[in-house]
Parts: C-alpha cells; sequence; structure tokens
C-alpha cells in the first residue's frame, strides 16, 4: 500500500455508505494523476459480501475479527495503526462523519502525519495534492497543500458525484489479520433503534424544509399546507429538530437523513455545510431567507429574501389556482 | 443566592421597589388578576400569587412556570386599590427567582444570551446597528463621526435599528427631524439595548450591564436631550437609568413633535379621508403613571382628512400588544399555554370602531399587530402605521 | 466523578468574514471571537454529570482575547477550576494540532476521569481538538456523544449515527469524549450570577511557551464562496414572489 491512495470504508450495519462512493470517486482521480494505485480499506466481520460494491479501487484489503463487527473506535483505531504502520500510504481518506472523525486524528498522531479536515475537493499541480475544504459555517473556503509523503483527510460530501465511485467490476482482495485487541478500551454495546411511525423523508419527491427561520412550532402549520399543496412533506434543519417542533425523523443534515427529492424547498435554512450534507442533490431547490448572503443562495438555483411567513401562505394560495 | 422560603422572597418583593412594602396591605379583592390580559391562563395570577406566597407555598409558585405568560404591561399595578407596585416589585422579581433556578424558556434564552453577546436581543451584529441609514436620502448623524456637540441625541433602539418594519418608521422619523431642521444625532454602533424590557424578564444584572454600556456611550457627546421612538427606552431613562447615575431630559418622539406643532402642521396636507384609532402603549401610558396620551392624539387630529376615533379600551385602560416582559421573544410559549394573542384582541377592537388605520407609537407594536392583523383575518382591512410615518405621509405623499 | 472540559474560541458568524489581502488569509482583525458552541454543550454535560456523580470540573480555554467572561460563566454553572491558558501568538489563530499539543502541557497533572469537548468546532481545518488530544495522551476517543452514563466506575457514552440511529460505546478507564449535544440545552446563567463570579472567583492562570508541534497544516490561501453559482434570486412584493414561484414550480413540471 505503500505510497498509495488508500479510502477507509465507511460501513454501517452492513452497508456501504454512499461518503465511501464519494471518496472512491475522489481517490480515482487523484490514484490516476499521482500514477499510483487506490485502495480500499475494509474493517469489519463477514465484509467479504461488500468487495464487489468497490470495485472502483484497485483492490480491497480486508481486516476481519469478530470484535469488529460493529464500529468499536478504538478497536478501529489499533487495527488502523497496525496496517499503517506495515504500508505508509500516500493519502488516507476518512468521511467527514460520525465513523471517520473517531479515527483520523488517532490515526494522524500514532504515524506523525498531518491531518487536514473537511475537505470537499482535490487536485494535482506540479507533483502536489491540494485540498479545498468548506468552513466557517460554510462562508469559508480554505485551500492547501497536503504534505508529503503521507497526510490523513476527511472529506465531506458534495465535491465528487457518489455514482463515479461506483463501478462494476470485482477488485483483487488481500486479506489481513487482524492485530491483537485485548488492549482495547472501548467496546461496543448495543444500537438504539430511531423512532418509527412516520413519513421516511428521503422517499418523498417533494419536501418543504423548514429552519430556524420559521420562528415558532406554530409556524408549522404555514409549511404543512404548503408541503400538502406541492403533495410532499415537511422536513427540518436541526435547530426545529432540537426544539422538537419535528421528530428526528425530519431531520435533514449530516445528523439526519439524506434526501434526493425533486423540490427541495429550503424556509428560513441559512444553509450550513452540516444540513445541506443532507440534500446533495436535490433537482430543483428554492431558498427562502431575509439574510441575502445566507450560503443556502450559493446552492439552491432560486431563491427569494421575502418573508417566509407572508410567503407560504401566499404561495399555497397560488398553488391551488 | 436561590430562595427559600416565601418570607425569603417576600423580603426581596419589599426591597426591590421603594413602595414594595405595599404588599401587606394587599385585600386580595381580585382586581389585578381581572384585568391581566393572561391571568386565565396563569396557575398564579398577581392575587393568587400573593395568596399562596401569604400561605407560605412558594415552592408551588417556583414550580408552575406560567409567569412567563406575564407582558409586564402594568395593566395590575395601575388599577390596585392598594397600589402595590406588582409590575416592577412582585412579577418581576418573580421572574427573577425563576431565573436563578435556572428555569426559562428556550426562545426567552436566546434573546437574553444575544442581549449579552450583541447587545441587542434579535441577535444582529452590533457593527450593523446604522445600517437602517444608509442607502437613505436623508443624513442621519452618527455621533462618533460626527464629533460636533448636538441639541438631540436620538435614541433608536434595538427593534428600530434591525427589524425590517420598525426600520421603516426610524426612516420615517428621520425623516421629519430632517425637514424640522432637527440638530441631532444618533449613536449607531455605539448603542446598546435600553435594557429595560430585558429587566423585565427578570434580568436586572443584564439590564445594568447594558445601561452602563450606554451611559459610557453617551457620556462620550454632549447634547441638551434624549428623544427616543421607543416607550421601553423611554421608561429606562426616565425612571431606571437615574439611579445609575445618568439622569438627561427624555422625550418619546411624539412629545418632542408635539412641541414643534405649528412648523409640523404647516406642512401637512389632505391625502384623503382617513379613520384612524390610536393605540396606547403600555409604557408610555400607565407604566410608571408616565402618562402620555395626548401629545401623540394632538399630532393625529392635526392632520387634514383624518378622523380620530378611540378603541373601547384607551389610555390607561389599553391593551397591551403583548411585547413586554419578554413577550416578544415568549411567542411560541404564550401561544402553546394561551392559544390566544392581546394583539389579536386589540386588532378586533381596531376593526370595531370602523378604523382603516391602527396608529402605533412603538417598535414592538408594528410587527406585532401587522402579523394579528393577518391572522384575524383583516389584510387589506386595517393598516398598521406609526405616528412618525402617517405624519410624513401626510406631508410628502 | 473528575471532569475536564475544553473550550475553544472561534469566529462568531453574526459578523460577516473577510480576507485579509496582505496574507491571503481570514483577516482576523475585526473577528469577534465566541465559544465554540458545542464546547458549551460540553460545559453542560459536564455540569451534569457533577451534579450526579459529585466530583470536580475543570475548564480550560487558551487566551485568544476576552475568554473572562465565558470563564466566570462557567464558574456561575458550576465549574470548580477555570484555567486561562497564555502564550505567544493566541491571537493570531492557532491550528487545532497547536491547541492540542498546547493543552496536552496545560493539562498537566489535572486528575480527571474524563475529558469533555465539543466534537467539532466550525473553524476546524487540521482535525479536532478533543480527538488529536486524546491521541497526545494516548486515552481512546469517542465523538458525536450525547449522553454519557456512569455507573460501577464505567461509562457509557451515547454515540449518535445519521437517520436517527444511536450506539451505546462502553468506554474503560480515563478518556476523551467529542460532546455533539448534551443531554440537556446548555443552561442559562443569570446576569447577575455571573458578576457575582467575577468577584468572588479567581482565574488560574497558566503560561505555555515552546511547544514543539510537527505536522502542522499550512493554509495556503483562503476565500469567500463564490456568488458565481449563485440562486437567481425572484425579485418583487411577497405578492409578487409567490405569483412567480407557482408559475415557475408548474413549468418545471415539479407538481405533476
Amino acid at each position: 500500500m505503500c505510497g498509495e491512495v488508500c479510502v477507509f470504508v465507511e460501513v454501517l450495519r452492513g452497508e456501504v455508505k454512499d461518503i465511501t462512493y464519494t471518496m472512491l470517486a475522489a481517490g480515482r482521480q487523484l490514484a490516476a494523476g499521482l500514477k499510483t494505485k487506490l485502495t480500499a480499506l475494509l474493517i469489519g466481520r463477514d465484509v467479504q459480501k461488500l468487495v464487489a460494491q468497490l470495485g472502483a479501487a484497485d483492490r480491497v484489503v480486508c481486516v476481519e475479527h469478530a470484535d469488529l463487527a460493529e464500529f468499536n473506535p478504538d478497536a478501529y483505531l489499533h487495527v488502523l495503526i497496525a496496517v499503517f504502520e506495515q504500508h505508509a500510504p500516500r493519502l488516507v481518506m476518512f468521511g467527514h462523519t460520525a465513523t471517520g472523525t473517531d479515527l483520523a486524528c488517532g490515526v494522524a498522531h500514532r504515524l506523525h502525519w498531518p491531518v487536514a479536515t473537511a475537505c470537499r475537493t482535490f487536485s494535482l499541480g506540479n507533483g502536489t495534492v491540494q485540498c479545498s475544504s468548506l468552513t466557517c459555517g460554510g462562508k469559508l473556503i480554505a485551500n492547501g497543500p497536503l504534505p508529503e509523503p503521507s497526510c490523513v483527510v476527511t472529506v465531506m460530501p458534495g465535491g465528487y458525484k457518489a455514482k463515479d465511485g461506483q463501478v462494476h467490476k470485482t477488485p483483487a482482495v488481500e486479506t489481513v489479520s487482524a492485530p491483537g485487541l485485548d488492549q482495547v478500551r472501548t467496546r461496543f454495546k448495543q444500537y438504539l433503534e430511531p423512532p418509527v411511525g412516520d413519513v421516511d423523508i428521503t422517499k418523498q419527491r417533494i419536501l418543504v424544509s423548514v429552519g430556524r427561520g420559521i420562528q415558532n412550532k406554530d409556524n408549522l402549520a404555514l409549511a404543512e399546507k404548503l408541503a400538502a399543496a406541492l403533495g410532499g412533506v415537511v422536513s427540518g434543519s436541526r435547530p426545529v429538530i432540537d426544539q422538537a417542533w419535528l421528530p428526528t425523523t425530519r431531520l435533514v443534515g449530516k445528523s439526519g437523513k439524506q434526501v434526493k427529492p425533486k423540490l427541495y424547498l429550503a424556509i428560513g435554512i441559512s444553509g450550513a455545510p452540516e444540513h445541506l450534507e443532507g440534500v446533495p442533490e436535490a433537482e430543483l431547490m428554492l431558498a427562502i431567507n431575509t439574510d441575502p448572503k445566507a450560503p443556502i443562495f450559493d446552492v439552491a438555483q432560486y431563491g427569494a429574501t421575502c418573508n417566509a411567513l407572508e410567503l407560504m401562505p401566499l404561495l399555497t394560495e397560488n398553488l391551488k389556482k | 443566592m436561590s430562595v427559600a422560603t416565601s418570607y425569603e422572597f417576600l423580603d426581596k418583593v419589599i426591597r426591590a421597589t421603594p413602595d414594595g412594602e405595599k404588599i401587606r396591605k394587599c385585600l386580595q379583592c381580585g382586581t389585578c388578576s381581572g384585568i391581566c390580559p393572561y391571568g386565565f391562563a396563569m396557575d398564579y395570577p398577581p392575587r393568587s400569587l400573593i395568596a399562596a406566597l401569604r400561605a407560605d407555598d412558594f415552592h408551588g409558585v417556583l414550580e408552575s412556570d406560567t409567569i412567563w405568560l406575564c407582558v409586564s404591561c402594568f395593566a395590575c399595578a395601575s388599577v390596585c386599590p392598594a397600589k402595590i407596585p406588582l409590575t416592577r416589585g412582585l412579577l418581576a422579581t418573580l421572574k427573577t427567582e425563576m431565573l436563578v433556578g435556572g428555569s426559562i424558556p428556550q426562545e426567552l434564552q436566546a434573546a437574553l444570551g444575544n442581549s449579552r453577546r450583541y447587545g441587542n436581543a434579535l441577535g444582529e451584529s452590533p457593527k450593523k446597528r446604522a445600517e437602517w441609514t444608509k442607502d437613505f436620502t436623508v443624513p442621519v448623524p452618527v455621533l462618533s463621526a460626527h464629533k460636533e456637540p448636538v441639541e438631540v441625541l436620538w435614541f433608536v433602539g434595538d427593534y428600530a435599528s434591525y427589524h425590517p418594519r420598525a426600520q421603516q418608521a426610524s426612516r420615517a422619523l428621520a425623516k421629519l427631524l430632517f425637514v424640522l431642521d432637527v440638530d441631532f444625532g444618533i449613536l449607531g454602533p455605539e448603542e446598546s439595548s435600553d435594557g429595560d424590557t430585558q429587566a423585565f424578564t427578570g434580568e436586572w444584572g443584564l439590564f445594568e450591564l447594558l445601561a452602563r454600556k450606554n451611559i459610557q456611550a453617551m457620556s462620550k457627546y454632549q447634547f441638551k436631550e434624549i428623544i427616543t421612538g421607543d416607550p421601553h427606552a423611554y421608561n429606562a431613562f426616565k425612571h431606571e437609568y437615574p439611579r445609575l447615575g445618568f439622569d438627561r431630559p427624555v422625550k418619546h418622539h411624539t412629545q418632542y413633535l408635539a412641541e414643534h406643532s405649528e412648523r409640523i402642521h404647516a406642512l401637512l396636507q389632505n391625502r384623503g379621508p382617513r379613520r384612524v384609532t390610536y393605540h396606547d402603549p403600555c409604557y408610555l401610558g400607565r407604566a410608571n403613571d408616565n402618562n402620555i396620551y395626548e401629545e401623540p392624539r394632538q399630532l393625529l387630529r392635526a392632520i387634514p382628512g383624518l378622523e380620530l376615533v378611540e378603541m373601547s379600551h384607551n389610555r390607561a385602560q389599553s391593551i397591551c400588544c403583548g411585547g413586554g416582559g419578554g413577550g416578544m421573544w415568549l411567542d411560541g410559549y404564550s401561544w402553546e399555554k394561551a392559544h390566544t394573542r392581546t394583539s389579536e384582541w386589540r386588532v378586533k377592537e381596531a376593526v370595531a370602531v370602523g378604523a382603516d388605520v391602527l396608529a402605533v407609537a412603538c417598535p414592538y407594536e408594528t410587527p406585532r399587530f401587522e402579523d394579528a392583523v393577518k391572522s384575524t383575518g383583516n389584510e387589506g382591512k386595517l393598516a398598521v402605521k406609526d405616528v412618525a410615518e402617517l405624519l410624513v405621509e401626510s406631508m410628502f405623499g | 466523578m473528575d471532569i475536564v472540559v475544553l473550550i475553544k474560541f472561534v469566529p462568531d458568524l453574526v459578523e460577516d468574514l473577510e480576507i485579509d489581502t496582505a496574507t491571503g488569509l481570514l483577516d482576523r482583525n475585526f473577528l469577534r471571537l465566541m465559544p465554540n458552541e458545542l464546547d458549551e454543550h460540553a460545559l453542560e454535560q459536564a455540569i451534569i454529570l457533577k451534579e450526579r456523580h459529585g466530583g470536580r470540573v475543570t475548564v480550560l480555554a487558551l487566551d485568544t482575547g476576552d475568554v473572562d467572561e465565558a470563564l466566570y460563566t462557567a464558574v456561575a454553572k458550576g465549574a470548580d477550576r477555570v484555567i486561562k491558558i497564555l502564550g505567544d501568538g493566541f491571537d493570531r489563530g492557532l491550528g487545532n494540532r497547536r491547541i492540542a499539543a498546547i493543552l496536552r502541557r496545560a493539562v498537566g497533572d489535572v486528575r480527571f476521569d474524563l475529558i469533555l469537548t465539543g466534537t467539532q468546532a466550525v473553524d476546524d481545518l487540521d482535525g479536532f481538538v478533543g480527538a488529536l488530544l486524546a491521541a497526545d495522551l494516548g486515552l481512546p476517543y469517542v465523538g458525536y456523544v450525547t449522553q454519557v452514563v456512569a455507573a460501577d466506575g464505567r461509562v457509557v457514552a451515547r454515540k449518535e449515527y445519521p437517520g436517527g440511529l444511536n450506539a451505546e460505546i462502553e468506554v474503560n478507564g480515563p478518556a476523551v469524549l467529542g460532546i455533539q449535544a448534551a443531554e440537556r440545552a446548555p443552561r442559562y446563567v443569570v446576569t447577575s450570577k455571573v458578576m457575582e463570579a467575577m468577584k468572588s472567583a479567581k482565574i488560574e492562570e497558566l503560561t505555555v511557551d515552546e511547544v514543539s508541534v510537527e505536522n502542522e497544516l499550512a493554509v495556503s490561501s483562503m476565500a469567500l464562496p463564490e456568488s458565481g453559482t449563485h440562486a437567481e434570486m425572484i425579485e418583487g412584493n411577497v405578492q409578487q414572489v409567490a405569483q412567480k414561484l407557482a408559475v415557475l414550480l408548474k413549468e418545471r413540471g415539479v407538481l405533476a
């Protein structure tokens, strides 16, 4: 794996997460440009069956052990350190997720490598690798080099299309045995299931999504009427869920669901990256926010700065005509 | 610092205001609870609150959170036959105890946190406090740049500076001052919230912090008097800032403009008939016996074509718009508890007297009443305008 | 249960961010700084644990300018010790690698069962303070934590995954936890209590200099997001916007 581009495959409950494909898409480009190989690093138990989905990689390095069945931060870190101490890749890519962010810094520190986080895109020039990160609530872009010989990154979605990381090809597989895990200090106990019985927003074609701008729970009714008129459903950003105006099943964003609707109406949502992660690809996004500088306007195709509370009922009326 | 007993709390109430002792004279007549706009939804409206304290049931009081329905409108204090300072002494002190005990609705917490961090309850950048003056035909001098003494320091206030609807009234007032050739200036980014409403949420410490910042800023400049379009700021400058060593003449904008009646009258034109009713802001009128009722009416009656009519609750009986005492920042909470809004009640009264304009004189009122116009289905039937806006419309069309 | 809480001051995004044309980086001259929101959650979680299990809460913050109020507020909330770390160039804006190294030195011999800090901060570019410090101290790290339960000498952290899924992770021995949300929203402290703390409490000062840090990341340039891909703004009053939007949606066949 020396000098290669290595993608840590993010798996949750037996499913390869989309961020993995985003990283593979980015990784393919980088590997080609650096004239090296793309390796996918797959850790878990009974994960060989996922290898077929990782065709974008030249090969998959597989580490399996009973204690690695579900994500266990300290155990996974032990494995990664053991693997990388043997072979130092040029780049190690983790998803900027609850899983990836538990691991990236530990790897970087132990291996004495730099780490760059929240990267969205990468570029090559003069033999150097550069990354571009979106920071400060989406209000600032930072660019910088990823130093040699090795560098760790965490990757945010949005810079590459997941489908570009999905290739129908079965990569070569190399199995590596797990190191001793008796010194591991964390232990996965159990999952706590999310609440059931509500609408699945990931299956909705039309979403009317509300943020802090709706000001209070009452005004949700306006959004609900608009959603009904559109044949859609109401979803929300983190502040709305935190205030319990909507259940967690309606949360769009990094900690919530990723949605790909035909129409996404963002009402009173500023457009912080954590939210936008939840809607990386909507066919049509409209944003209503009184702040003309809100980052959401850099993502939406259409926008207006009028008062959402006034607009919603009027739009509902107009749609019924 | 938290209070353990009814006795200790009553002691705090007595020490909170000069006439605090009067609480001992409560007859339990119930006039206060009767007139309170949210009394019906409170676990302990004022009378019951005093009864509970006398029965040594302070813990019962603290377990209820309905004190947050109190909009500090001074209705109870103004009708109390024993003249107990209920609003400032009893109710605000109870809110302080709730805060000390950690009980505070989330919405309100955000407004108070913003006031502390940004000097305004809306959480806007303090640097942008004078943005409303940009791209505007009338020059509005900011004192830090103006560097000359002025006759009048215009204290603008949070909502009048940042809220899009209230900014319109600010521009109207600026136009009037310009047309009257008034030598004035504003503090701009050096201005912080007057702190009065925060005080009535129980946050007297925050009030003092904000007041001291304002005093420090104002002390740098030379001016003869302060004017403000915000009755809450008026109330603070008149009654609370002097305690902190800052005692300067202050006028509400309607008082100030009324002094220039002759010049104003000469400029007013008949723009068509209008039936207007005037809403008396709590803090201009019955709060602390400020009793400014006639000057706004004087100004309105001078507008040719304007017919002034009175709502059934006027002057000292005016019905609060619901914005005081933290109400501005507790809309979700109040609605959940009471399922009614005093602002909607007020709008219905205005419609009932056949008004086509509801005239106001406080920056909280324009947005609150406009929302109520919509939620009562009176859109297009009743307009809401600040007195300054009506004067400007009459002068310039 | 003794807990250390780390608070980092980050740019307040209420203000506009600007690029310093001289350096090509964020102009820090007129930046307003505020405590990282998730660090406030970490403090809240620490106080909740103290209320449940007793013990001491120690708060550490680098002196990036004007941190005193936050530290006194921490005392008013229930923190036992607050330590302001002094050093050169803290106001320049330090990378997390360096911050972690400084904190490592500052933690020194403070006794702790847990270190809590926000799982991330808005200005993170080179890792996360909690995770880096954990690695430096050789401690286990769990991030995205929304609940901490301590029983029988063990700590179980609830870790948040997308879509409302949570996992319970048991942690052995002292550890660093990255807090995503406290069990309750950070409490409000009435101003008079903070004023009281300012009079009665003492902020300890600790100078940390000459920290060697390897693998600091260099930022070559910063930029404000382009308005090139800006939304097409629909003009007019609310009525007009509503009409235009309705037409737009129908034209796009979205309502079929």
